[in-house]
This record gives structure tokens, sequence and C-alpha cells, in this order.
């Protein structure tokens, strides 16, 4: 298994290029100067070329692409063209807030939906398994930001228990760094849940439908043991997988949830820098959320060896 | 707290029990010596002479000193100078710095440093840079004595010395300073009211000053725009950018942030039922609306094309998009700021008396206009731009044009502006924005006003006049004059129409009342306390 997991970070490698090659031709042919937005409205168009010029911006595409390429071959994310800061630096500070999110969501997600959906399998056709199909129908349906706003006044503006906004580094307390998530993860948690509760529903359905499960009942196996050690088990495959695409779901989310809930993460951090074109940095972020997403299915690979002994690497 | 809240209040703090001890901390009001703020944009770039965005700008103003600071009268006073004297027919300049001023590095602020300040001021601001067509040299005599030596009298010196927008100038430790203009500096070292916290600046979400305690205000006159005394009465004050203004809204509520610089309208009618804000203009002066034609390519390359669109001009219906219904909110305007000394009414009247689309179509079929394409460009995402070009795509539609409107982000609008192609290639014919009141209060940093043809802020129209006109008033003797000949500029404007005035607004924002003594202007922290 260690020699299938080198040679898939090997093979990201070629994933990675075609990935640097697509953001980096997309943005080269996107409308939008940062030069312009620089030099405000009182430059010349000759103030307007230096400002280009000094940052490279008037180097024709080939070059451009081999210099950054060249940069990240060294570990050198580049410069921000607005802020001056490595765009490492940058990442650096804005990753713990996302990582956080997003751990807390794929948590409270998995604990939530799972139950949820085996629950929803075992009570087919109750009142318990439309609750939960109108939930996930409902965690589908409702946009993220919609839900943050709703538990932003409900829980910080009306009850007061929790804050509007804002982040506090873990360094400073697992109170206050949860206190601070509680809202966006749930606010973010409600399409993973709805999902990940489907797909759970789905395939414990089919499972609690193959013969080892009528065996067991036979056997006299309890309900508890049967949903959750025999079915739940063969279920896991195409459950962890939607868990990893879902990871996408989750990136995608965290723009809008760090932006409702003023979270400085990765994602606020994307949609400043593409907003002023500040091309370096869009593209180390893409760069690095293209990379997670690459590992985040390595790992899923590796898993189904763990729930399925008949998967072989 | 109301009852059901607390009984609320107490179930939630029994289910968050583990985290009880840390709740406090994050919910209660900023505390009394902090104070926090949702500025209008995020702080991308530290250089207020390479941007000359206005959120750069303001913290320019927190960081850095300047030779002299403007009243709201826009007479320059005093900062760092101590006085100057005006020798040989104004001719040589010479300003004495006070003694006391420190950078923050704790190095006193020299002529040497000021005089490269300067040098690097005079590159980009326009201001600056017209004075740097008089000057033969600007050098120090000794620490606190820096000469200008100047071709002829310049009155307009220390007026450019103080200008508040479109770039102040700053001044800078001599190293830092010595930077190229088209590059960015690196540090932040100045000698002004604040510090500021290099190791919490998170660009996109946290600016943090704190307050210099060896801060040297000037002593002469009261607090007022960038002139007097600069006393600061908080020990820290945060930037939190917070891009959502619903967000932003929620945090001023819940007492998270003291002051929200620019909310907008439909989030100002929300915050108005709250008695512990105030909503009120952060500037007295109003910001400027404007329609800019191309004067490149047809259509409005003739200039009875332009003329054309005056009568259908309604200010109030592009003020309206902006502000919403209370006639409080805006004004009407000339090419000048209204209540600046230089606004006037001079030769206003195709602005003024009944609006008449009809006349406007007539009009434009006396300049021969047969349906030539035309393309209206703009932004979708900053509000006051947006809102004036839906009322201005409705408008040409309504005129008749052949209309291809274009909505897009900022970002791309301010790209696609500068292109000087026919429409046919990308180009573009008519435009919308707004410009700060400091922007339009003479014709130092009047960009649209200017006709120097390709060299003009995107339009580019080719007035020689206004050019003319523009250099007799940096030159002009007395106030008077001066005045005489912007009504001039003005009265050229409405006949060759470099662009269009369609209204000036006001800028509100919203802010705790236990915060007091707020000097208007911008978002201006020193003189502000609470209590």
């Amino acid at each position: 298994m260690f020699a299938y997991a080198l040679r898939r970070i090997v093979a990201t490698i070629p994933v990675m290029a075609v990935v640097a090659l697509f953001v980096f031709s997309l943005l080269y042919i996107s409308p939008g100067d940062p030069a312009a937005v620089i030099a405000g409205d009182q430059a010349t168009p000759a103030d307007v070329e230096r400002i280009r010029a000094s940052l490279g911006l008037d180097r024709p595409y080939l070059v451009r692409f081999g210099d950054w390429v060249w940069q990240i071959v060294h570990g050198d994310l580049g410069t921000s063209i607005f802020t001056n800061l490595p765009v490492s630096t940058m990442i650096a500070q804005r990753i713990e807030p996302t990582l956080s999110l997003m751990v807390i969501t794929l948590i409270l997600a998995v604990c939530i939906a799972v139950p949820m959906g085996v629950v929803a399998a075992w009570k087919q056709g109750t009142w318990i398994d439309r609750a939960v199909m109108a939930f996930a129908v409902l965690g589908f349906s409702v946009p993220v930001f919609v839900v943050g706003y709703l538990l932003a006044y409900v829980f910080a503006l009306e009850l007061d228990w929790l804050p509007v906004q804002g982040y506090t580094p873990f360094a400073r307390g697992i109170g206050p760094w949860f206190q601070n998530l509680i809202l966006p993860a749930v606010a973010l948690g409600g399409v993973y849940i709805a999902l990940i509760a489907r797909i759970t529903r789905a395939t414990m359905l089919e499972v609690l439908q193959q013969d080892y499960i009528r065996t067991a009942r036979a056997k006299g196996v309890g309900q508890r043991g049967i949903l959750f050690l025999h079915a739940l088990k063969n279920a896991a495959v195409p459950i962890v997988t939607v868990i990893g695409i879902g990871v996408a779901l989750l990136i995608g989310g965290a723009v809008v949830t760090e932006s409702v809930f003023a979270i400085p993460g990765l994602g606020r951090l994307t949609v400043d820098a593409i907003l002023r074109r500040d091309y370096p940095v869009i593209q180390g972020v893409i760069l690095l959320f293209s990379f997670t997403y690459v590992l985040v299915n390595l790992v899923i690979d590796l898993l189904y060896t763990l729930f399925d002994p008949r998967i072989r690497y | 707290m109301t009852g059901r809240r607390r009984v609320l209040g107490a179930a939630g703090a029994a289910a968050l029990a583990p985290f009880a001890g840390a709740r406090p901390a994050l919910a209660q009001p900023a505390g009394a010596r902090v104070l926090k703020m949702v500025p209008q944009a995020n702080l991308t770039s530290l250089d207020p002479i390479w941007t000359t965005a206005n959120i750069t700008r303001n913290h320019g103003y927190m960081v850095y000193d300047n030779l002299y600071g403007m009243d709201a009268g826009f007479r320059p006073q005093p900062q760092l100078a101590e006085g100057h004297v005006v020798e040989e027919d104004g001719k040589r300049v010479v300003i004495t710095l006070r003694q006391g001023p420190k950078f923050h590095d704790g190095e006193p602020v020299r002529a040497a440093d000021a005089v490269q300040s300067l040098r690097r001021w005079m590159r980009r601001s326009p201001s600056g840079q017209k004075l740097a067509e008089f000057v033969d040299e600007v050098s120090a005599l000794d620490d606190r004595r820096l000469q200008f030596r100047l071709k002829r009298s310049f009155p307009f010196l220390f007026s450019a010395l103080a200008q508040v927008s479109n770039s102040p100038a700053f001044i800078m430790p001599e190293r830092i300073a010595q930077t190229d203009a088209f590059q960015q500096i690196r540090e932040t070292v100045g000698s002004g009211p604040f510090r500021f916290k290099r190791d919490e600046f998170n660009s996109g979400s946290l600016v943090v000053y704190e307050r210099n305690p060896e801060y040297s205000p000037t002593p002469v006159g009261a607090p007022s725009l960038t002139a007097g005394p600069k006393i600061v009465h908080f020990d820290r004050v945060e930037w939190q950018i917070i891009t959502d203004a619903s967000t932003s809204a929620a945090a001023l509520q819940a007492g998270e942030i003291d002051w929200y610089e620019q909310p907008p309208p439909e989030i100002q009618a929300l915050l108005r039922r709250s008695r512990a804000l105030s909503i009120e203009p952060v500037d007295p002066l109003p910001l400027v609306g404007i329609l800019r034609p191309n004067h490149l390519h047809p259509p409005f390359n003739d200039r009875r094309m332009r003329q054309a669109l005056l009568p259908a001009i309604d200010q109030a219906d592009f003020m309206t998009a902006i502000v919403g219904t209370d006639p409080g909110l805006w004004e009407s305007c000339g090419v000048f700021t209204p209540g600046t000394p230089l606004a006037s009414d001079a030769g206003l009247e195709p602005l003024r008396g009944p609006r008449s689309i009809d006349r406007a179509k007539a009009l434009m079929r006396e300049a021969g206009y047969t349906n030539q394409p035309m393309r209206l460009v703009g932004p979708t995402d900053i509000l006051a731009p947006s809102a004036m070009t839906q009322v201005g795509a409705d408008l040409v539609r309504r005129l008749g044009f052949n209309a291809d409107i274009v909505l897009t982000d900022w970002g791309t609008t301010v790209q696609r502006r500068t292109s000087r192609e026919p429409i046919e290639r990308g180009g573009w014919s008519m435009i919308f924005t707004s410009f700060a009141s400091f922007d339009f209060i003479d014709p130092s940093a009047h960009f649209p006003l200017r006709g120097n043809g390709t060299n003009a802020w995107p339009g580019w129209p080719d007035i020689p006049e206004l050019e003319t006109l523009r250099d007799e008033w940096f030159l002009a003797p007395t106030p008077e004059e001066g005045k005489r000949i912007a009504e001039r500029m003005q009265r050229v404007a409405m006949e060759e129409v470099p662009y269009i005035p369609v209204g000036a607004y006001k800028s509100l924002t919203a802010i705790r009342r236990d915060l007091r003594d707020r000097v208007p202007g911008f978002a201006i922290f020193w003189n502000l306390r609470r209590g």
C-alpha cells in the first residue's frame, strides 16, 4: 500500500501541472488589470505602463508562466502584487481559520449525518424517514448564506449566546476558538449533512436487503449490532467517497461562510484576490486547493482498504 | 438583556458549559481604550504615495504626518512645520520644522526626510507634479529648514503640501522615501499619531494601530480636517475588515465593533432603529457622481452628441438610485463640490430647468446620430457607480441609442475604461463613477476636468482651453481671481462637455453614540473619544 500511496503522490505532479497551466492561462486571458487599479484615477497611461512593467505584467505569456513555474519548483509561490507580502505568508496567515472551519464542519456533519441516514434507512417509510429526507432536501435547497444570516440573527443578535463574527486563533484557547466556529460550521454543514445523510440512507437500504443481514438477524444479533456493525461497515465505501467528494463542497462553501461570518480564511483571501486581480495570490491559493483535493482523494482511496478487505493496492 | 434573553441565555450557557469561561470576552462591547471599526475597504497597499486608494490614504493619516494640514475651510495650517518664510517675490520659500517630532523608530524628523519625501511625492501626486514644474530645487538647509527654489511664485504651494487626498504629502524617513515612486515602500515608519502594528497586520482581516506615546502634536489651532492638534484618546485602534454589510451591521448592533464606516442605504435604515447608534455624514461635503463620455470615438467624439445628453440628465434620478428618497442626502451640482469655495452656478443652465428626453432626441438627430453603436460599461459590485450605471442604462435606451450595456465587476470596469480602442475592438462609450469631495474642491486634482487629450483621465477629452484655464488658476494671485477662473472652467465644461455631473450625495457612517468629538471629513481617529 505504501508503494501505491507513493505512486499516487507522484501522479499528482502532472495533475498539478495541468491545474497550474489552466489557472495561469485563465487568469492571463481574463479581463482586469492590477496596474490600473494600483495606479488610481489620476495616473497617466505612462504611469500605468510603468507600474505594469515594475510588476512584470508586460512580459510575454510564456516568460511569465515559465518564471512562475520556476518559482513554484523552488517552493516560492511569489509575492502579492498589492500587499508586497509573500503568498506563502498570506496563506499561512489564513490557513488555520479555514482548516478549523472545515474540520469542525466535517466532524459535525459526519456525527450528525451518518446516524441520521442509518436511522432513516432503518425506519424506512415512517415519519422519521420522511423527516430526515425533508431535512436533507432543506439542507440542499437553502443557500449557505441564508442559513448563516438566520443563525447569526437568532443566536448572536437575539439570544446573545455567540459572537456574530470573527475568529479567535486556537492558541488563545479552545473555548473562544470553538465559540467563533459553531455558527459558521452549522451553516456550512447543512448541505454536507444533507448529502451524507441521503447517501447513507440509500446505501444502508441496499445493504439491509442483503442475505448476510438476514442471516445476522436469524442468528439473533441485535438491531444496533446489525445497523452499526454489519450494515454500516459494508455501506461505508460509498459514504466515505461522498465525504471525500464533499470536501470540494466545503471549500466552495467556505468562501461564502467566511464572508458571512468574517472569518479570515483562505476563502476570503481568494475572493479578495480575484476582485483586485492579485494574480500570484489567486494562483497560489487555487494551487493549494487543488493539491488538497487531490490529497483528500488519495486518503479516501486508502481508507477503502480499511472498510473493504477485498480492496488491495 | 430582556427576561426572555436571560432565560434562553441561561439555557445556552448550560449547553456551552465547557466553554463558558471564554464567553464574556467575545460579546462584550469594545473596551474603553480600544476602538474597533469596519473600514470602507480592505487595506492592501501600505504605501499612500504608490496607490491612491482612499483606504490607504486613511492609513497614511494614522501613521504619517504632513508639513501642513488642511482645515475644514481648505486653508493650509502648519503641522510638522513651525512656519515659513517667502522671499524673492515668492521664488524662495523656506519652511522650518517644529522641534520635537520623532519617527516611530525614535529618530527625529529632519528636513532631509521631508525633502526626500516631497521628491517622491512630486513624482506621483497631480498637485506634486504641478509643483514640480515650478521647482528648480528643493533642498535641506539644515536639520530643521528646507528650501524651495522656484522658477516663479507658485501661490498653490502650501495648498499642494496640505493636499488631503490624491496623494497627501506624507513625510517618511529619508531612507524609506528613497524608494522609487513606482515601487511600494517596505517599511511603515511615520511620525504620525498612531504606530502601525505590522506583526498583527492580516490584509483582508485585521489592521491594528497603537497610540504613539511620543507623538508631538502641533500647538497651533483646533482639530479641523487634517489640521490642528491630533490628540489620541485610544490606546489601540483595530480596523476589522468585514466585507459583508449584514455581518458588519450585526457586529455593530451586538457591540462587537464601534464604528461602521460606510453602511449601504438598506443597512442604514436598519441601523437607524438602534438608539445606541448615530447615522451621520462622515463628511459634511458630498461626493460627486459623473457621467464620462469617451471623446475618442463615435458617437461622443462629436461635441453636439455630448451636448445632446444634457437635457435628458435628471440629477434626482441618479441620486435617488444611490441614497434613496431622502432629499436631504443629495444636492445638485456643477463641476466643483457643492459647499466649497469654487462651487457656483455659472454656466449650469443646461443642467437646470425642465428635463426632456424629447429635446435630447431632437438634438441627437440634429447632431446626425444614425444609430451608431455605443457601449456603456459599469460595475455591479460598487454601490454608487453601480446605481448610476443602472439609471444611465435606462436613459440611453430611452434616448434610442443602439446601446450595448456591459455590467461587470469593478476590477474589470477599471481595466476596460483604460482601453482607447473603438467599441468594435473592446472599447467603451460611456461610464459612470463618483469622486470624493476633496477631489473636486479645485482644479488641482480634478481629473475629469482635464482637457489634456491622451494624457487625460479615461475619456481623453482634448480641450486646450480647460488646460489653459487650469494653468492660470494655479497662478491666480488672489482667491477671487481663482474663483473667476473656476467659473470660466465650469462654463467651458458645460459647452465642451468633458463629463456631466449627475449629482452630489452624502456618504453616511454608523457610529456608536458614546463616541464623541469625531473630526468630520473621513475616518479620522484623533480627537475622537468615548464617553
